[in-house]
C-alpha cells in the first residue's frame, strides 16, 4: 500500500464510526426527551455522537506515520471453524441433543489447530464429551436431551 | 469492638466444610487459569457464573474470589519459571523472577512470591474488613449525583492505566456503554438496539460479552502464530529461604504490601500499576539497584505483594459502593445479581453473613493457595507444559454450555460468537477489550443515574458540580485524564509497558 498512515489505526476509527453510526441513527427513531426528562434515545445519541468524533479523531491521529510492526496473518480457519462451531452450537442443541453436538463442535475446533491431527482431534472430542456430560448434566442438572428429537426415529 | 464479632461470623460461614470446599475448588481453579496460557480469570469466572448459579451467594462468591486471587498467584509461577506472565500483573514478576529461575534459584523466587503474597493477602484482607464499614456507611448518603460521577470516575481512570492509546481506550468505553443500553429501556420499556429480537429485550447476556471478548478473542489471536512454550525448569528444588534471602525480602514486602493496598483501591487496573510501583520503589531504595533485573529476590518480593495486595484491595469498591475496579469485579457484580443481591453499600447491613464470609475466605483462601503452590509446585510445572491444542477446545466448548445454561437462550449462544469476533478485530487494530467490558457493565447504572440525577436537578446539569461529593469525584476524573495525556507520564508509561511486551 502508499499510503503512509497506521492500517490498524484506520481500522479502528472505521470499526468506532460504524458502530457510532450506527446507534446514533438507530436512536434517532426513540424519544429523545428533554434534559430533564431524558426519553430512551437521549443517552444512545450522546455516546454515539461521542463515538463518531473519537472515531475521527483516531483516523485523523493514523497519519501520523505507519504501523512498525509488521500484520501477523490472519488465522481464517480458526475463525471459520471457531465462529462457525459455536453458532452450530447455539443452531443445534435442542435439535441434535448434547452428546452429538458437543462431540462434533468439540471436533471442529480441535482442528482449527494444525497443531491437532485427526487421531488427537477425535480424543479430544471424546474426552470433552464426556467431561462436559459429567459436570453440566449429571453434575449441574442442565435441562438438554442427550440426543435430541431430531434424532429420534 | 464489633470488628472482631464481625470477623467471628465471617469465620463461622468461612469455615463452614461447603464454603472451604468451594473455596479450595476456587483457588486450585484460578491457580489453574494462570498458570495455563491464554485463558486469564475473567473468561473463566465468565464461564463459570452459570455454574455457581445452583450454589448459595456466599459460597459462589467465595469460589470466584477464590479464582480471582489464585490466578494472581498463578500469574506468578509462569513469569517466573518460564518468563510468560500469566497475568498482566505479574509482568515485573517476570524480570527479575525469571532471572533467579536461570540461576538456578526458581525454589527462592517462588517461595518469596508466595511468602510475600500471603503477608500482602493478610494484611490486605484485614484492612478490607476494617475500612469497608465505614465507607459503606458513608456510601448509604450516596444520591444519584454522587454515583453518577463516581461511574464517571471509575471509566475515566481505567483508560488511564489500559495498554496503548488512550483515545482508542476511550471509544472503547463508549462502545461498551452503548452496548449496555441494549434492551428495554429502564423507565418507558422500550426496546432499543434488539433489532425486533424479543431474547434481547433483557439486554445482552453479559456473560456472553465477557466470554466472547476475553475468551475466544484470545483464543483467535493465539491461533495467528501457534508456538509451543519452553520449560526451561524441569525440576524446582530447595524452596527454603536462607537468613540472608529473608533479611533482604522483609523490607520489599511490607512496603509492597503498603503500595498494592493503596493502589488497588482505585478502579481500572490498580493491581497492575501497584506492581509496577513497587519495583521502581525497590530498585530506588536498593543499596545494589545495578542487580535488578539480573535476579533480585527484593524484585520478586516487592511486586508480588503490591499485586496480591491490589487483588484483595479491588474488593473494597466494589463490596462497598457496587461499584467494580476492573473487569473481574465487574463479573462479580453479575454473580451477585445472578444471586438476586444488588451489590453496594446495602450488602454489609442485609447480608453480613455473606459480607464478613467473603472477607473471611480470602484470608483462608491465602492459606490454601500457600500450601497448594509451595508442597505442590511440581504439578503445576507439569501443568505448564500441556499443549494449547487440548485446552482451546475445552474453552470453547465450556464457554458455549456455560452460556446456554444460563437461561436456555440461544441468543446467548450466538452473541458469543459476535463478540468473540468483534473483540478479535479489536485487539488486532490494537485496542484493550477491558474498558468495553467495563463501560458494558457500567453503562446502564451509568444512564439511570444521569436520568435519576437530571430529574432532582430538574434538567439542571450543575447539580453535578454543585453537589461537594460529586464535584470532588468529577475532579478527580479530570485530573485522571490530564496526568495520563501529559508527555512525561505518557513516556514513563510506554516505558513500563514496553518492559512488558
Amino acid at each position: 500500500m502508499t499510503i503512509s498512515a497506521s492500517r490498524k489505526d484506520l481500522a479502528s476509527a472505521a470499526m468506532f464510526l460504524a458502530i457510532g453510526s450506527y446507534f446514533t441513527l438507530e436512536a434517532l427513531n426513540y424519544d429523545i426527551g428533554t434534559p430533564f426528562r431524558m426519553g430512551p434515545g437521549f443517552m444512545p445519541v450522546a455516546l454515539g455522537g461521542v463515538l463518531i468524533v473519537l472515531g475521527l479523531i483516531v483516523a485523523l491521529t493514523a497519519f501520523r506515520g505507519p504501523d512498525t510492526d509488521e500484520p501477523t496473518p490472519f488465522p481464517w480457519r480458526g475463525l471459520v471453524l471457531i465462529l462457525g462451531t459455536i453458532v452450530f452450537f447455539g443452531a443445534t442443541i435442542r435439535g441434535l441433543g448434547f452428546i452429538p453436538v458437543v462431540f462434533l463442535s468439540a471436533l471442529a475446533t480441535a482442528f482449527s489447530s494444525r497443531a491437532n491431527n485427526p487421531i488427537a482431534a477425535v480424543i479430544i472430542a471424546v474426552s470433552l464429551c464426556a467431561l462436559c456430560l459429567l459436570i453440566f448434566v449429571v453434575g449441574l442438572g442442565l435441562l438438554v436431551p442427550w440426543f435430541g428429537p431430531w434424532l429420534r426415529f | 469492638m464489633d470488628l472482631i464479632a464481625s470477623l467471628g461470623l465471617g469465620f463461622s460461614v468461612a469455615l463452614d466444610p461447603v464454603n472451604i470446599f468451594y473455596c479450595f475448588l476456587g483457588v486450585l481453579l484460578g491457580t489453574l487459569v494462570g498458570v495455563l496460557p491464554g485463558i486469564g480469570p475473567t473468561a473463566t469466572i465468565a464461564m463459570l457464573l452459570p455454574i455457581t448459579f445452583t450454589l448459595s451467594p456466599a459460597t459462589a462468591l467465595i469460589m470466584l474470589a477464590g479464582i480471582y486471587y489464585g490466578a494472581q498467584y498463578g500469574g506468578s509461577t509462569t513469569a517466573i519459571l518460564i518468563n510468560l506472565p500469566g497475568e498482566s500483573s505479574s509482568a515485573v514478576t517476570a524480570i527479575d523472577g525469571y532471572q533467579m529461575a536461570r540461576q538456578g534459584r526458581a525454589g527462592p523466587a517462588l517461595a518469596t512470591a508466595a511468602l510475600g503474597s500471603f503477608f500482602a493477602g493478610t494484611v490486605a484482607t484485614l484492612l478490607l474488613a476494617y475500612f469497608a464499614p465505614p465507607l459503606a456507611r458513608a456510601a448509604l448518603n450516596f444520591g444519584a449525583p454522587e454515583y453518577f460521577s463516581l461511574i464517571v470516575l471509575g471509566l475515566l481512570v481505567s483508560i488511564a492505566l489500559a495498554h496503548g492509546s488512550i483515545l482508542k481506550a476511550l471509544a472503547m468505553i463508549v462502545v461498551g456503554l452503548l452496548l449496555g443500553m441494549v434492551g428495554q429501556d429502564i423507565y418507558t420499556g422500550q426496546p432499543r438496539f434488539t433489532f425486533g429480537f424479543r431474547e434481547l429485550f433483557g439486554g445482552l447476556n453479559f456473560v456472553s460479552v465477557a466470554v466472547g471478548v476475553f475468551g475466544v478473542a484470545e483464543i483467535l489471536r493465539n491461533l495467528e502464530n501457534e508456538k509451543t512454550r519452553e520449560v526451561m525448569v524441569k525440576t524446582v528444588k530447595n524452596l527454603w529461604l536462607t537468613k540472608d534471602d529473608f533479611r533482604r525480602i522483609v523490607g520489599p514486602v511490607v512496603r509492597g504490601t503498603a503500595i498494592g493496598s493503596l493502589l488497588g483501591v482505585l478502579p481500572g487496573g490498580g493491581h497492575i500499576l501497584s506492581s509496577f510501583a513497587s519495583y521502581s520503589a525497590e530498585k530506588r531504595l536498593s543499596k545494589h539497584p545495578e542487580e535488578f533485573g539480573k535476579g533480585a529476590i527484593e524484585g520478586v518480593a516487592g511486586p508480588e505483594s503490591a499485586n496480591n495486595a491490589a487483588a484483595q484491595a479491588s474488593f473494597i469498591p466494589l463490596m462497598t459502593l457496587g461499584i467494580p475496579a476492573h473487569p473481574v469485579m465487574a463479573l462479580m457484580v453479575g454473580a451477585f445479581i445472578l444471586q438476586g443481591i444488588t451489590p453496594g453499600p446495602n450488602v454489609i447491613n442485609e447480608q453480613p453473613a455473606l459480607f464478613w464470609g467473603i472477607i473471611a475466605s480470602m484470608w483462608i483462601g491465602n492459606i490454601l493457595l500457600v500450601v497448594l503452590n509451595l508442597p505442590l509446585i511440581g504439578l503445576w510445572v507439569k501443568m505448564l507444559t500441556i499443549p494449547y491444542r487440548i485446552l482451546f477446545p475445552a474453552i470453547v466448548m465450556f464457554a458455549c454450555i456455560g452460556c446456554y445454561s444460563i437461561n436456555q437462550n440461544i441468543f446467548d449462544v450466538y452473541a458469543i460468537a459476535i463478540f468473540g469476533l468483534l473483540g478479535y478485530l479489536l485487539i488486532r487494530f490494537g485496542c484493550e477489550p477491558a474498558p468495553l467490558l467495563l463501560g458494558f457493565v457500567l453503562g446502564p447504572l451509568l444512564e439511570e443515574h444521569l436520568r435519576r440525577a437530571m430529574i432532582i436537578s430538574r434538567g439542571d446539569p450543575m447539580i453535578f458540580l454543585e453537589r461537594p461529593i460529586s464535584a470532588t469525584l468529577l475532579g478527580f476524573a479530570v485530573l485522571a485524564v490530564v496526568i495520563a495525556v501529559l508527555p512525561s507520564i505518557r513516556k514513563k508509561r510506554d516505558q513500563v509497558f514496553v518492559e512488558e511486551d
